[in-house]
């Protein structure tokens, strides 16, 4: 016997205005609407929040572990983009 | 909870011993492991028992406890009882999640419960005759859960990790909830004091079986420590359990139905902790294996729950691919 | 003393008609917490019980409330827990049974299209303490339109089986609705006193509610030749004792203890 799977979103909730959306977790719902209404039944009991953002989990395009040497260690030598790379008088104060 | 959960995990691997290794390091790091990053084999399938097991105990765990709801004595009784089961729905929602991204489905995991493949908590085998259980199980069930509970929430698999850490965010107030209901049924009359007492008795030695076997009995919780999966024994977690416990009974005026319950001030370092009487693993495995009171009636509920939601979940995929059909 | 006779005839009407939509709410909301543990899916098992707790609260801002009104000491609990089948005056409907998930939908959609422009009446009304409560609610219940419809909507018109399920359950509930919009002596007198609205124009909001509805559910509105009333006057149907009898067994089993 096979179950017809019902789809996964993932569930993102700003916890007030000023914020970013943030990941939460995962609820199952056969279409947007219900999830979106599971999402609040589930995610938002104890004020966690003003606004949802659902997606389905199967339209996350996610970067490739494997690859995560090539993506992101190349940043690490790149100190001149931190302010703390330039020396300038103590006397400027804040800059 | 539940380091039961990690009874009968596989603990072999194939990866070569540098894969390992590197794995390792990583672990002693103290870095995080994500879903998509390589692990080996038995970690990710330990990973999948323990949370799949974990989600299953917050499921069935609705059953005795919502045993109560259209019984409660008082509506605000009623009401706290109704948010706490209907938390340990989203518990187990969470979890199921978490183990979705190592591969497994939700619906999968529901199927290994309903055939009996998958444990669940034995706590949950053990009956609700009266409404004093429910003080009892908000009070040590949830008190001995929240002792497992909190070491997890820096389990070395990050999805795990952040699920904890909203289990216990929330489940503050369920021992809360326990331990006043049980002390106001010990300030009422002699009938209530009575159901609070019988309560403790009956649940105390469930209770102390909830963090699983001994471990000079345990053969899987060595690489869960390793793996950094668990962070300390059955042991250690059941005797932080008891020496929390035992004076919240003192204090309510109950009584410990263990007669070598003794205050031994050269445990824990010499910080003192108590010494305790023989579980009995009989009972243990027994209701593990199957034999509790209630476990052939917990399956069959939730097996009605599934079989009977059939339609309605078929409805819903029905609808949505029709409207997917005319959206194309 | 005419005057004080009046006041008094004006505050009974008042407290009845609090009590009534008070033992809507707790009945409604008590059969909905039935399901707790047994939901078709997990996230209907997080759904239900926070519109059963919306419910009760409900209940119980009312029957506190209709306390301070009758000023005789009773309680919210004594209400709940300490009244007979034939001094419960909910209407019949929040009284049946849950049956299948499609019947417990539809009740929840009656009841809260019912209750809606119920309460934005109340919210614009003359009792202050019932303004405060129908602000609150009035967003609760307007949440429980959208969730048991978006359901009806999926069950109408999903599966065969499903859209059987749900006309049954049509033809099963919808005698029950018209007792939602029968005007008692007490009613009348809150409708006159201007703490509810008219009854004829929630009348038609919740026909163009359940009509919208049912067209895009492909539901069919049945013919009612005898609806079924006597809730309000204490006379409920078979199973309302049992749900007593399980409500109220600790009180009744250890009269006067505290919890």
């Amino acid at each position: 016997m096979t179950t017809e799977l019902m789809p996964l979103w993932e569930v993102f909730i700003r916890p007030r205005n000023g914020l970013n959306h943030k990941h939460v977790g995962s609820v199952h719902a056969a279409d947007a609407k219900m999830a979106m209404q599971a999402a609040r039944d589930v995610y938002t009991r104890r004020e966690e929040g003003n606004s949802i953002w659902i997606i389905p989990a199967s339209s996350i395009v996610a970067s490739d572990p494997a690859n995560a040497s090539e993506n992101f260690d190349p940043a690490a030598d790149k100190i001149y983009r931190h302010p703390s790379f330039y020396d300038i008088p103590d006397e400027v104060g804040h800059m | 909870m539940y380091s039961q959960g990690l009874i009968g995990a596989e603990t072999e691997t194939e990866e070569t011993a540098e894969f390992l290794d590197a794995f390792q390091s990583r672990i002693d790091a103290e870095e995080k492991i994500e879903p998509n990053d390589p692990m080996p084999h038995a970690y990710r399938k330990t990973l999948i028992r323990m949370i799949g097991q974990h989600a299953h105990s917050e499921i069935v765990g609705m059953l005795p406890e919502g045993n109560w709801i259209t019984r409660a004595p008082s509506l605000r009784r009623k009401v706290a009882l109704l948010a706490k089961v209907q938390d340990e729905g989203g518990h187990g929602l969470y979890l199921y999640s978490a183990a979705e991204t190592l591969g497994v489905s939700r619906e999968q995991m529901t199927e290994e419960l309903l055939s009996g493949t998958a444990k669940y908590s034995s706590i949950f085998n053990y009956p609700t005759p009266t409404w004093a259980d429910i003080g009892a199980i908000g009070w040590l069930v949830d008190g001995a859960a929240i002792m497992n509970q909190v070491p997890l929430c820096r389990c070395s698999y990050g999805p795990y990790a952040r699920a904890m850490i909203r289990v216990c965010k929330e489940e503050s107030f369920h021992q809360r909830q326990g331990y006043e209901l049980m002390k106001s049924l010990t300030e009422g009359n002699e009938d209530q004091k009575a159901m609070a007492q019988d309560a403790l008795n009956r649940w105390w030695w469930p209770s102390l079986m909830m963090f699983g076997p001994s471990d000079t009995a345990s053969q899987h919780s060595d690489q869960s420590m390793k793996w950094k999966i668990k962070r300390f024994t059955n042991d250690e977690l059941r005797q932080k359990f008891v020496d929390a416990t035992v004076p919240q009974a003192a204090l309510i005026g109950l009584t410990m139905p263990d007669p070598d319950l003794t205050w031994n001030q050269g445990k824990n370092n010499g910080d003192g902790g108590y010494d305790f009487g023989e579980i009995d693993w009989d009972e243990f495995w027994r209701v593990v294996k199957g034999h509790g009171m209630m476990n052939k009636d917990r399956i069959k509920a939730r097996k009605k729950a599934w079989d009977e939601g059939k339609w309605v979940r078929d409805a819903a995929l029905a609808y949505a691919a029709k409207q997917n059909s005319k959206a194309a | 003393m005419a005057v004080t006779e009046l006041k008094d005839t004006a505050t009974d009407a008042l407290t009845n008609t609090i009590i009534q939509i008070a033992d809507d709410h707790l009945i409604l909301g008590h059969r909905l917490s039935e399901w707790c543990g047994h939901a078709p899916m997990l996230e209907e098992d997080l759904s239900m019980p926070n519109m059963a707790l919306d419910l009760i609260g409900q209940s119980r801002a009312l029957y506190s409330y209709a306390a301070t009104l009758e000023n005789t000491g009773r309680t919210e609990d004594d209400f709940a827990y300490l009244r007979t089948d034939r001094e419960y005056t909910n209407c019949l409907l929040v009284e049946r049974p849950n049956t299948d998930f499609a019947h417990t939908m539809l009740k929840q959609f009656y009841f809260a299209a019912f209750m809606h422009p119920l309460w934005q009446g109340i919210a614009k009304g003359s009792n202050e303490t019932l303004r405060g409560i129908a602000a609150k609610a009035e967003k609760e219940i307007g949440y429980h339109i959208r969730h048991a419809g978006e359901w009806i909507v999926r069950l109408g018109d999903g599966t065969e089986e499903s859209a059987m399920r749900m006309q049954a359950a049509v033809e099963e509930l919808h005698p029950y609705t018209g007792e939602l919009f029968t005007v008692d002596e007490s009613r009348q007198q809150c409708i006159e006193a201007n703490v509810l609205t008219n009854i004829d124009p929630v009348k038609t909001v919740w026909d163009s509610t359940v009509h919208n509805l049912f067209e895009q559910a492909k539901l069919i509105i049945p013919e009612v030749p005898y609806p079924q009333t006597g809730g309000r006057q204490g006379q409920h149907t078979e199973g309302f004792g049992f749900l007593l009898a399980e409500l109220q067994y600790m009180q009744r089993a250890y009269p006067g203890a505290s919890w």
